[in-house]
């Protein structure tokens, strides 16, 4: 499944960087270069061949695990995307762990109180979440807490203290989504009959959501988290730049820029590996969480 | 005066929907002995389930009385509701969706002694699964099995188990063999009565199964629309049924005999909406007696010879 993913990934990225208008060369040589000097460095890159022989060659070498150097800065692509994926990887997980904080009790309190007015304004709150850009709020907040207050660091990345701006503004950006399918799929399971069988046992209230209406509503809310993880550990270019955070996203920005085809091409491919293992997790996940899953599981699938 | 276990009186539910307020449970009295069998028959629709989870304050009754063993139940705060369902359970209708599909058996079962405190200890709540599972005919392999893994009538078992769990002095049994096989309806039935004799449990046995409540039931209260329209002895009512809808009832049940043909009484007409009903007999439309009187004002229970109680006017 994951081969194909990154051959057709690849080949898109490949040929479209190629038609953008712009050359990694013209950045590489300076606005004074004479045609030779210009002619000699192509050469050097390989780009005087036809693009399909350099996919071809491309792919030749991510065969054998090579995913090239880039023409800037004359670095492995690998080790450059491995360099910057600890930061993206810390942004992402504190992104979603905000997202969960707030949309879970979020999703739930409105499940339980459908229709009055704590489930209106939760679902506006949630809304209002997605709707605000990610740059407006992330200069918002460093505004607030870094100029005016000085509590927190406006940029960087050192330590917990750092984090916290850019978390919470990838983060509000994930709730309206979580929060939603939170509210819905609780309001399916809320209506299951075994809930009913529990309050007759005598279970406390506040246990009958917790224990089982939560449990059976997880799997829809387990998906939503591991897509909005994939696609936070792609860099959140936006917020990461505002923030100057050090990760993937501007990596990949800075490699567009400069028309830098194999950076471009070899950090989406990783992004493509690492979201593909998340999405793996998370079907695991569903065995762990729901038993009917995993009988099928032990049985080989069907 | 007799030992009532249970003292329902005036006892109404009414829903609110768009197009009006459904009478589901309207103005509805009967008590019931310590020890015995109450069997509520009556078409679907007609408040049964409705009836079962407002006594268990499943549901909230919008008026009228619920006395447990002398106290008042309707209307108890979340808490002190709680500690009275260790006198009062419920078995389910639906053996597939009533049980929680994430949770094995011993999670199941084990969790009402846990809410409730009476087994704190792991070990010896697990004992305490495997002895219940025993008396309700479970093999002791199943305990970590999940719901989806049994079929429906051991999970009918698990809801039975789980009933008895807290050693209840009365239950209200919701259809629970109708989504069952036949063979194992007798199965449960035989379980339940077996389970009456030896602990003395008090039964609220809702069905639309006539056969089955007679087999059960020390008293029947058939109701229609909402309202308990005949209420007497199970040997009463199949002897001697006074109200016109019990006797198309009874007429309806099949005769397992070649040859033999019971006279029908076929009921035509067009059933009443529960929904703001007027002030007639709910079953005036379909009534082959009904007079003007009947459909002037709705009668309302009588006792006709001791123990014997009907809504009719013409009775």
């Amino acid at each position: 499944m994951l081969i194909p993913v990154i051959l057709i990934t690849s080949f898109i990225v490949f040929f479209i960087i190629n038609l953008a208008p712009g050359d990694v060369v013209a950045q590489l040589t300076g606005g004074d270069a004479t045609q030779e000097e210009i002619a000699q460095v192509r050469a050097q890159l390989g780009l005087d061949q036809p693009i399909l022989i350099r996919y071809i060659k491309y792919l030749g070498g991510l065969l054998h695990g090579d995913l090239g150097t880039s023409y800037v800065t004359g670095r492995s692509v690998y080790a450059s995307y491995m360099e910057k994926l600890p930061a993206t990887l810390q942004l992402a997980l504190a992104s979603i762990f905000v997202s969960i904080l707030i949309s879970i009790p979020l999703g739930i309190s409105s499940a339980v109180h459908q229709g009055s007015i704590r489930d209106n304004v939760g679902m506006v709150a949630a809304l209002l979440g997605l709707s605000m850009p990610n740059f407006w709020l992330g200069l918002l907040l460093i505004i607030v807490f870094a100029l005016n207050l000085g509590w927190l660091p406006s940029g960087g990345s050192d330590g917990f203290k750092s984090i916290i701006l850019p978390a919470i503004t990838v983060g509000t950006g994930l709730t309206a989504m979580l929060t939603r399918t939170t509210r819905s799929s609780m309001l399916d399971v809320i209506r299951q009959d075994y809930l009913r069988t529990a309050r007759a046992k005598g279970v406390p209230e506040r246990l009958v959501i917790r224990k089982h209406a939560l449990k059976n509503a997880l799997i829809p809310v387990i998906t939503v988290i591991g897509t909005q993880l994939g696609s936070c550990l792609g860099g959140a270019i936006l917020t990461e730049t505002v923030f100057s955070w050090p990760g993937v996203g501007r990596l990949i920005l800075d490699a567009v820029n400069s028309r830098d085809i194999p950076m471009v091409t070899g950090c989406i491919v990783l992004k493509t590996i690492t979201i593909s293992i998340i999405l793996l997790i998370v079907d695991l996940l569903y065995a762990v969480v729901d038993p009917r899953i995993r009988a099928q599981y032990s049985k080989g699938g069907k | 005066m007799s030992d009532n276990i249970l003292e329902v009186s005036h006892l109404k539910k009414y829903f609110k929907t768009q197009r009006g307020m459904v009478h589901a449970v309207d103005d509805v009295s009967f008590s019931i002995e310590r020890g015995k069998t109450l069997g509520i028959v009556g078409e679907s629709g007609c408040g049964k389930s409705t009836i079962g989870r407002v006594i268990l304050q499943l549901i909230k009754p919008t008026s009228g009385s619920v006395r447990f063993d002398g106290q008042e139940i309707a209307g108890l705060s979340g808490w002190k509701m709680r500690s009275m369902r260790k006198e009062m359970q419920m078995i389910f209708q639906d053996p597939f969706s009533s049980i929680d599909p994430r949770r094995t058996v011993n999670q199941i079962i084990g969790e009402p002694l846990k809410v409730h405190g009476i087994k704190k200890n792991r070990v010896e709540r697990e004992e305490r699964v495997l002895e219940l599972m025993e008396t309700v005919g479970l093999a002791e392999r199943l305990i970590n099995a999940y719901p989806h893994e049994l079929d429906g009538g051991r999970r009918q078992r698990v809801g039975i188990a789980c009933a008895l769990a807290v050693e209840p002095r009365f239950i209200v049994c919701d259809e629970p063999v109708s989504a069952l096989d036949v063979s194992i309806q007798a199965q449960i039935l035989n379980l339940l009565k077996h389970l009456q004799r030896q602990i003395g449990l008090t039964y609220i046995f809702i069905t639309h199964d006539l056969s089955v409540v007679n087999h059960f039931s020390d008293d029947i209260a058939v109701m229609y629309l909402g309202q308990v329209v005949e209420i007497t002895s199970a040997q009463e009512l199949f002897d001697r049924p006074l109200h016109p809808y019990t006797q198309a009832l009874l007429s309806a049940i099949p005769i397992p005999e070649i040859g033999r043909k019971r006279q029908r009484i076929i009921l035509n007409g067009e059933i009443s909406s529960p929904i703001d009903p007027p002030d007639q007999c709910r079953f005036a439309k379909r009534c082959l007696y009904a007079t003007d009187e009947c459909r002037a004002h709705c009668p309302s229970l009588r006792e006709v010879s001791p123990g014997h109680q009907v809504a009719c006017w013409r009775v």
